[in-house]
């Protein structure tokens, strides 16, 4: 089995490539993890990671830049049915739509936009910034095992903004940061932490390696 | 619901922990990265590196610090120290920081900030700011920056320096009491609150840490939203673990996972 992780010029791949093999060594059967922008590769392989920091224009304007990417992508994911993972921008662009800084169109692979996060406590900090407990909406294979809940583990969260969805079922969890903000979403084939699991310790390992067994 | 956060700081000099970290057996108490994996097992939130190596042409050695760290390390790290331009944030953030913090470059040239957050998002750009106290007892508290460890004067107002730098995109302020540092006399919780109170981002209280009240005085007084200490966890007079079990006992919220 083979991992893409999509390099697209987004920042720190190096975390989220050593957190993948770090919770790949837990499973039967080593997967080969690999950082490429290569479409041949994002084709050939067998699970895609998206990871993603910074703003959703400048995210979505690095994957078009890579010629032949976003069909890669698109073929892969939306055609191929291989199980995708977005981290933290690289979720939010699932999306239809960004307003960060200015409209941009999404994958809108999960119907919604991203916008603002308006916390309803105005003294509360912005970026939403630290560890912060998820509440599951629903159960879902990639939190399988993981305690959740007020009294569960917690997970690293950096970010302004959020993905509002559109259906609210595509919301698999939530943190509370003056009420709820989307910590997790997924529509078939297709999950998404806002939160970053290479840096969550306990639960982002337990998460990663959960998706690397995930058969949706 | 959002925790408080305890972050340990690390002075690297020369890709060496500058007095080194005596609170377990380690089998090399310079070694950044063993450092940083005892805190990580101790239950830090984050870590803090702050490179004090004199010159920048040795600066790949704390790129492979870094490096190492991130490999193993899997929870959020901050570097600082010597970061001078777009290139130096980028080769950090390629080896595995999750934020950079940035001091003496923003106060040179402001625009920086802007430009650096542009690039990086404003969640991995974090300015620190060494200020100190130059009004008299009798006057309105008014708190200077400083840089170069305290020594120069630079004329300009913390309060209205904190509030620009984040203007232009800063999204932590990591703020330290250069009356404070070193002494353990408690954070300057009225210069922390002063800056909390004035910016919409989170703020690091640092400088002064003695005892595990001074901690929680950061945030409940300061309204710190994290705390950072560097000798009263290197040097094993308080492990992690109860600063954060102080806290939560105080009544902060804090992550106490296994």
């Amino acid at each position: 089995m083979t991992v893409a992780i999509i390099d697209y010029g987004s920042g720190n791949l190096n975390s989220a490539l050593k957190a993948f093999e770090r919770a790949a060594q837990e499973l039967d059967s080593a997967p080969q993890i690999e950082v490429t922008a290569d479409p041949d590769r994002v084709r050939a392989a067998e699970r895609i990671v998206l990871p993603g920091v910074g703003a959703f224009a400048d995210c979505m304007a690095g994957l078009r830049a890579v010629p032949g990417l976003l069909p890669a992508l698109t073929e892969a994911v939306q055609d191929g049915g291989k199980p995708f993972l977005g981290i933290c921008v690289g979720m939010q662009l699932l999306a239809t739509r960004g307003l960060e800084y200015r409209e941009t169109t999404g994958l809108g692979w999960v119907p919604g936009q991203v916008a603002a996060l308006e916390p309803a406590d105005p003294h509360l900090k912005i970026p939403h910034m630290g560890w912060n407990t998820i509440d599951q909406a629903r159960p879902h294979p990639l939190l399988d095992g993981i305690p959740t809940g007020a009294k569960g583990l917690h997970a690293y969260f950096v970010h302004s903004f959020q993905l509002y969805a559109t259906d609210n079922a595509d919301v698999v969890a939530t943190a509370d940061y003056g009420g709820p903000l989307t910590a997790f979403v997924a529509r078939g084939n297709v999950a998404g932490t806002q939160f970053h699991p290479e840096k969550s310790q306990t639960l982002g390992l337990a998460l990663i390696a959960n998706f690397l067994r995930w058969a949706p | 619901m959002l925790k408080f956060r305890v972050i340990p700081c690390l002075d690297v000099k020369d890709g060496r922990v500058v007095k080194g970290v005596n609170f377990v057996d380690l089998r090399d108490a310079g070694d950044p990265v063993e450092c940083a994996l005892a805190y990580d097992a101790a239950g830090a939130d984050e870590l803090c590196f702050l490179d004090i190596t004199a010159s920048h042409e040795d600066r790949g050695i704390l790129l492979d610090v870094v490096r190492r760290t991130a490999a193993r390390c899997f929870m959020p790290l901050t570097v600082g120290g010597g970061v001078r331009s777009v290139a130096d944030i980028r080769q950090l953030l390629l080896a595995g920081a999750d934020k950079v913090s940035i001091m003496s470059a923003a106060v040179t040239n402001r625009d920086f900030v802007r430009e650096a957050s542009e690039k990086f998002g404003s969640q991995c750009i974090v300015v620190a700011i060494d200020a100190k106290r130059v009004s008299t007892d009798d006057e309105a508290p008014r708190w200077e920056i400083f840089t170069h460890g305290g020594r120069r004067p630079t004329g300009l107002d913390a309060l209205a320096y904190a509030r620009d730098v984040v203007d232009r995109g800063a999204g932590e302020l990591l703020l330290t009491s250069m009356d404070r540092d070193g002494t353990k006399a408690g954070f300057d919780l009225a210069l922390t609150r002063a800056v909390a109170d004035s910016v919409p981002v989170p703020v690091i209280a640092s400088g002064g840490v003695g005892t595990l009240d001074h901690l929680v005085a950061g945030i409940r007084e300061g309204h710190a939203t994290a705390v950072l200490a560097a000798s009263i966890f290197h040097f094993g007079e308080f492990t992690i673990r109860e600063a954060k079990a102080h806290m939560a006992h105080a009544g902060l919220p804090m992550r106490l996972d296994p």
